[in-house]
């Protein structure tokens, strides 16, 4: 009953949306306000019928009502309520309802949050985000209906991928949809400023949240994922360049590049149509690279082929909403006026370099994703793959300047700028980071000289962020405590992001400079030494968990420190094998602190020289965490950046005064 | 001037959807192999010795004059065996069929064609799947399908069914065998 419920709301839901996305763009165009005020009310309508369905499927999976098909394919009686309940999104079809369901919520916040955006312009993006929904409810409808009915019913499920039935999972792919969804609000601002032919300050300003309400949660899911993969699949790795997480990257980059451009047009009213593009720019990767992986043109997990249907309806989105959208832009983007001038040394100037460089960073990781793909189509016997070579020949060269421009940009001042006074703003830091890498070259020796040179990079960023607040609490006689109290809750942002970054940059480097392993057989009681642990294996045994079986090897690590006494710990590390879906997963013992992890996986038993033993893989990675922890920097930034009150009152009313006429209303 | 730079994405876009519109017609479970049409590459294996009929070992100018078929399998592989039957009957139509144990020890693979029977005219070790490396072999069960001229015409991936051998294989061998 509940899954014909629940069909049955999601038709409403898409007959909802189909009112929403054509009736406010009528008002807005005729300038009807009783047809632009329904958007908002059928907003909120849509959001409520999609968050009933949702809850209605995430029921059926909590019964375990194996007559629902999806149910039966991916939940099991023995599975654990929350990986039950977490299955709900950890498929296709319950994915793509997570996906409309993120979408309508968004839809309704914009209905109800944004009550200071004119009346005209709501309502276009109210129709906008609707058409959207239109799409992708028919998408769920038409071609993969999450409520099919299974006949006859069976009697246990098929279980979820165990490599999903983590905690991980279940919070890495609504961070991750919240943030590739959160990108549809600024794509439908950007498609509405086209209609409306104006893109100035204010435009901007209420833009602004939506980009970092999908930013912040995007920059958390990339991290989460980066390290569910580093502790489940069992071999420390974070990043492994795969299709899947290069689309979630490169709505990032532009992502974050949205998020500075979108500044200059706040704030200087300038690079309005570069800001329009960045922002269709955003989510139509967020559509391609979701979808594309997903369907199985670059993966062969699923394949396009088996199911022409929905790969047809997929690409027909992407057409319908990208090409339409840039269409648009060529039309009507060259009509907007450019905004106001800036010199060559100015914050416009470094913005607009940090846009190019992310927009070049994109654009290479791009083709490394899509090479196969087009290589196929232009010779078919060719099947290749890009691997990490690629990415850090091409990667690295292009994020290091981008990275050396992130402490300098703030540092500048609007319009025009000398450089000899940024130089002198910046030489005491310079200096700093300069003997910092001499130091860090002689210590470890010139082989290791990247490794070091990143950390000094790293700690440039650190100081630049510390810098921008250093530079706004000086006042005329040393440190002012007003100014530290008005300082806006962004500038604490720009700082918290810039530095976190940092964190992020000096934790890669020491990961790819000095991260050591080792692979050995050993038997009970045996002490084998790595780097500055010494792990002994202690016991071997068998555990049995709620749906699987466990072999555990039970590790002690002793760990010299920097001060005084050995840091001595146990680990377990698991191998799990679930009789259901006949899988097995890893589980690494990870042993953390804040310089370093020990990450100790086993393997098979195996017969080494010296008689029978176990496989074990022992890693040392040091300052890991800080990458994920200069990831979750960021997102605080971003957070805190969002919670500036600027955003909450009304538009500035002294920028359009204080420019000579509408700078960026149409030329015509 | 300006115009063009505006239209610059949407001509980026109309190519990328045009790529995306021949990559969806692609099945991408299918593994094209690099040799096709061109001659095996050379490899002079030692044999696997006292397995009965394993012959003195295979080296690739074995394979031309006649066309035949050249069988990647190893004692550890678990779909070997189901594909077993398929290649005894090969054999006993009359058509040759050579073996490359990949990385097996050869002791293992006698004991293996001892247990099951050896449908190869010669059977090969590679025993550090060096030679598998040049064949471009991804996993083992793997046959090429060589012409008269040491030329590879076709590369099943997995074990081959009764079905395939009678519907693609078979007619395809008889193809090979008719060529001038």
């Amino acid at each position: 009953m509940y899954a014909e419920i629940g069909h049955f709301a999601l038709i409403l839901a898409w007959l909802t949306a189909l009112a929403q996305a054509v009736l406010p763009m009528v008002g807005a165009v005729r300038g009807d306000t009783a047809l632009m005020a329904f958007g908002r009310s059928a907003a909120q309508v849509q959001a409520i019928l999609i968050i009933f369905a949702f809850g209605l499927l995430m029921a059926c999976f909590g019964l375990a009502d194996f007559s629902v098909e999806l149910v039966a394919e991916h939940a099991a009686l023995n599975q654990p309520l929350a990986y039950r309940l977490a299955a709900t999104w950890g498929n296709h079809e319950g994915s793509m309802l997570l996906w409309v369901l993120i979408l309508a919520l968004f839809g309704a916040g914009i209905g109800r949050f944004g009550d200071n955006l004119p009346p005209s312009l709501q309502a276009r993006v109210l129709s906008i985000q609707a058409m959207i929904s239109v799409a992708f409810l028919a998408f769920s409808l038409f071609t993969s209906n999450p409520f099919s009915r299974l006949s006859p019913a069976p009697l246990d499920g098929a279980e979820l991928n165990p490599l999903l039935q983590d905690p991980g999972l279940v919070f890495h792919p609504p961070l991750l949809y919240l943030g590739y969804v959160g990108f549809s609000v600024t794509f439908s601002f950007a498609v509405a400023a086209l209609l409306e032919g104006r893109a100035d300050a204010a435009w901007a300003r209420w833009m602004r949240p939506w980009v970092l309400a999908a930013w912040i949660p995007l920059t958390c899911g990339i991290a989460l994922g980066s390290f569910w993969a580093y502790y489940e699949l069992g071999w420390g790795g974070w990043w492994f360049w795969d299709p899947v997480e290069n689309a979630s990257l490169m709505p990032w980059l532009l992502g974050t590049a949205l998020l500075h451009s979108a500044i200059v047009t706040e704030k200087r009213q300038a690079l309005a149509g570069w800001t329009i593009l960045l922002a269709i720019l955003a989510f139509s990767l967020s559509l391609i690279g979701t979808f594309l992986v997903r369907s199985g043109i670059l993966t062969s997990v699923h394949a396009f082929a088996v199911d022409p249907e929905r790969g047809v309806f997929i690409l027909a989105m992407i057409i319908g909403s990208t090409g339409t959208a840039l269409g648009l832009f060529a039309w009507r983007a060259p009509l907007l006026k450019s905004g106001a001038l800036f010199s060559g040394v100015s914050r416009e100037a470094g913005l607009t370099l940090n846009n190019l460089f992310l927009m070049a960073v994109t654009a290479v990781v791009f083709l490394g994703t899509f090479y196969p793909v087009i290589m196929e189509a232009v010779s078919p016997a060719d099947k290749i793959s890009v691997g990490p070579p690629y990415y850090n020949l091409v990667f690295v060269p292009l994020s290091v300047p981008l990275l050396l421009l992130v402490t300098v940009g703030p540092m500048l001042a609007w319009k025009r700028d000398g450089l000899g006074r940024v130089g002198a703003k910046l030489k005491w830091p310079l200096l700093a980071t300069l003997a910092l890498a001499a130091g860090l070259v002689a210590l470890f020796g010139l082989a290791k000289t990247v490794a070091a040179l990143g950390l000094a990079l790293g700690f440039w960023l650190i100081l630049g962020g510390a810098l921008v607040l250093a530079r706004r609490w000086q006042g005329a006689a040393g440190l002012s405590l007003r100014l530290v109290r008005t300082t806006p809750a962004a500038v604490f942002g720009m700082a918290l992001a810039h530095a976190g970054l940092g964190v992020t940059v000096a934790g890669i480097s020491t990961m790819s400079g000095f991260a050591e392993s080792k692979i050995l057989v050993m038997r009970e009681g045996e002490t084998a030494a790595l780097a500055t642990m010494k792990v002994t294996l202690d016991r071997v045994g068998e555990a049995q968990g709620p749906n699987y079986q466990a072999f555990q090897a039970h590790f002690t690590v002793r760990e010299k420190s920097l001060f005084g006494a050995d840091s001595v710990r146990n680990l377990d590390s698991e191998r799990r094998f679930f009789p259901v879906s006949r899988n097995q997963t890893t589980e690494a013992g990870i042993g953390t602190s804040l310089l370093g992890n020990s990450y100790i996986a086993i393997g098979d038993q195996q017969n080494g020289p010296r008689g029978p033993g176990l496989v074990v893989r022992i890693y040392h990675h040091p300052l890991v965490g800080w990458i994920w922890f200069g990831g979750l920097m960021m997102a605080m930034g971003g957070a805190a950046s969002l919670a500036d009150r600027r955003f909450r009152i009304g538009a500035p009313l002294r920028a359009p005064a204080r420019s000579a006429g509408p700078l960026l209303a149409p030329a015509e | 001037m300006n115009r063009i730079v505006f239209l610059a994405p949407v001509i980026a876009f109309i190519a990328l959807v045009g790529f995306f519109g021949i990559g969806l017609t692609k099945d991408p479970k299918e593994l094209p192999s690099q040799l096709i049409d061109r001659p095996l590459p050379t490899f002079d294996l030692p044999g696997i010795a006292a397995a009965p009929g394993g012959g003195p070992g295979l080296a690739s100018v074995t394979l031309k004059g006649e066309p035949a078929l050249l069988n990647i399998f190893a004692s550890w592989c678990a779909a070997c065996p189901q594909e077993h039957p398929v290649l005894t009957r090969i054999s006993a139509e009359g058509f040759p069929v050579y073996g490359i144990a990949w990385k097996d020890k050869p002791q293992d693979s006698r004991d293996w064609l001892t247990k099951w029977g050896n449908p190869y005219r010669a059977t090969a070790a590679d025993e550090n799947g060096r030679t598998a490396i040049d064949l471009g072999v991804t996993g083992v069960p793997e046959t090429f399908i060589v012409d008269k001229a040491g030329r590879v015409r076709f590369k099943q991936i997995g074990p081959i069914s009764p079905e395939q051998w009678e519907a693609t294989i078979k007619p395809l061998m008889a193809k090979l065998r008719a060529e001038a």
